[in-house]
């Protein structure tokens, strides 16, 4: 189907004894903007990196941006965008090193890159900067650039871990708007965090507890199921029950 | 006698003010808070009250002793947990403690009733080395160290910055039963939500101090009607609101987007207007300490 961008089905990675992920399955349509919750330990991070290809399932198969997770994890790795608020670019490059670096990294070719990379600076009106170093921009406009490196290659599916922690609250609504014109273009876009707030803005939430997804449906419904009045409040119900920690 | 006092405090780095001209005071018992993104300066402002740097200009007292002239003595009224776990990995849990007590020249014995409710929840792991501990657990362990010489004043940097929900809010009441015990405690967090848990807050933003009140003081401070509008296309929404009359701001605001309305607000043309945005809908909502950082930030 050509509107599921992710698809997992009874997903399971096990270390010797310790079943990380346990037996998870969900859908991420196109265009969405899919949060993806646990406390820490649920195992999120283990999930996720099935997702990119980084690691195999035990057991379980799953497809990303059309690619199967088992048997094309390289090409998953080529169709996919990643940013992290704790670390997106390198601060002793300047714009145009960094944009570079990725497309490179990203397998676009020459030419490629530089058309691309000139119609970024130009979207950003960065154009003046492009020889600047990383380092020395204002947070909100590193934000700004991480983002639309992690989307050169126009990829499906960008995985987001965290983006806007510890960032003052204009510029984080200045990514969500980034965020939000990504998805109007179709790109979906996958969230991990443990801040509420950002689940507060994903058109679907699913809720991870000892390796299991718990809970999975809009903002509002989980709310509405939970009786809480905010996604903090439906966390803690839920991880509460949670009998393994970090 | 106030626990903390600032006055005109500043530091900079080369170019950059780090802390510029701030001024505060912090009540005995109080649980103060400092609420602001990176690069606001909490850090900075953290490690001046604890004399670890000096200040450029300005000054500050820590219960009646200048941080310059007589540091000496508020080292051992102080407990710091800094941001960054600062305690030795290669030590037990134990042997952590121990160290701390010997530094302070006193003993676990005499503090044990303070740090024991904290301190209790990682004995059965006293063994292990500390850098082998999960994050819940070396913050625990790093507050225990911070709290074993009986500080007059407790300082707090970032402390539930990457720590899921459910431990944020073990923290906070924490937080607040060290308070009942009469610790002054000054903590900073980047989180808005969490400034509730405070008796008052500074907003601080790239140096400086957008305002001091208690949470509610801060909240009642917006003063314009505020919105919440939603809609299926929400980026088409927003881009719209934004260009009608007598809308001051509007920005996302998860679920919904915010609209800061002003005197020209007309809400039943409003809604006409936007009648033909599918699934429109429109509530007044509350406001709350991020509407009110986002107004300050923005005058």
């Amino acid at each position: 189907m050509k509107d599921i961008v992710i698809s997992v089905r009874n997903l399971t990675k096990k270390f010797g004894s310790f079943t990380a992920v346990d037996n998870v399955s969900f859908d991420v349509r196109r265009g969405e903007i899919f949060g993806f919750l646990g406390a820490n330990g649920a195992g999120k991070t283990t999930a996720m990196r099935m997702l990119c290809g980084l690691s195999y399932p035990t057991s379980g198969s799953g497809s990303v941006a059309g690619y199967d997770i088992i048997s094309q994890s390289e090409e998953i790795k080529r169709h996919i965008g990643y940013m992290s608020q704790k670390f997106s670019l390198y601060n002793d490059l300047t714009v145009w090193e960094n944009i570079d670096l990725f497309a490179g990294i990203y397998g676009l070719g020459r030419a490629d890159t530089k058309e691309r990379a000139v119609k970024l600076l130009r979207r950003l009106n960065f154009e003046q900067e492009r020889d600047t170093l990383v380092g020395s921009l204002p947070l909100g406009w590193k934000q700004k650039l991480a983002f639309a490196i992690a989307t050169i290659h126009n990829p499906e599916v960008v995985f987001l871990d965290e983006p806007t922690g510890g960032v003052d609250p204009i510029t984080r609504r200045q990514f969500w708007e980034l965020i939000y014109e990504a998805t109007e273009r179709g790109t979906t876009i996958f969230v991990t965090t443990h801040y509420m707030d950002e689940a507060e803005y994903c058109s679907r939430v699913s809720i991870m507890v000892d390796g299991e997804v718990r809970a999975l449906d809009t903002p509002a419904h989980l709310k509405q199921q939970f009786a809480a009045s905010s996604m903090d409040e439906v966390f803690r119900t839920l991880a509460r029950g949670a009998t393994r920690g970090e | 006698m106030n626990a903390i006092e600032v006055r005109k405090i500043s530091k900079s780095y080369g170019k950059l003010k780090a802390v510029n001209e701030v001024s505060l005071e912090v009540q005995e018992g109080e649980l103060f808070g400092l609420i602001g993104p990176d690069g606001a300066g909490k850090t900075t402002l953290f490690r001046l009250l604890a004399t670890l740097i000096a200040p450029d200009s300005g000054s500050a007292s820590l219960a009646g002793y200048d941080i310059v002239k007589e540091y000496h003595a508020i080292r051992s009224c102080v407990g710091y947990m800094p941001g960054r776990f600062s305690l030795y990995p290669d030590l037990t849990v134990e042997e952590n403690l121990n160290f701390f007590a010997a530094l302070f020249n006193v003993t676990v014995e005499e503090s044990y009733d303070l740090v024991a409710p904290i301190y209790k929840q990682i004995e059965p792991f006293r063994e292990r080395r500390a850098g082998k501990l999960s994050g819940g657990m070396k913050q625990k362990l790093a507050l225990s160290c911070a709290l074993i010489h009986r500080p007059k004043v407790l300082f707090l940097d970032e402390p539930t910055t990457g720590v899921d929900a459910v431990s944020r809010k073990e923290f906070w009441d924490m937080l607040q039963r060290l308070k009942e015990k009469g610790i002054t405690i000054l903590v900073s967090t980047p989180y808005m939500d969490e400034a509730s848990r405070c008796d008052r807050i500074a907003l601080c933003n790239e140096g400086r101090i957008l305002g001091i009140d208690t949470p509610t003081g801060i909240v009642n401070g917006f003063r314009s009607p505020l919105y919440g509008i939603k809609a299926k296309n929400m980026f088409a929404l927003l881009e719209e609101a934004r260009k009608a009359r007598g809308v001051e701001d509007c920005y996302p605001f998860g679920e919904s987007h915010h609209l800061v309305a002003d005197s020209e607000f007309n809400l039943d043309n409003f809604k006409k207007d936007f009648d033909g945005f599918e699934g429109f809908f429109i509530e007044p909502v509350e406001p709350t300490i991020e509407d009110m950082f986002i107004k300050l930030m923005k005058q």
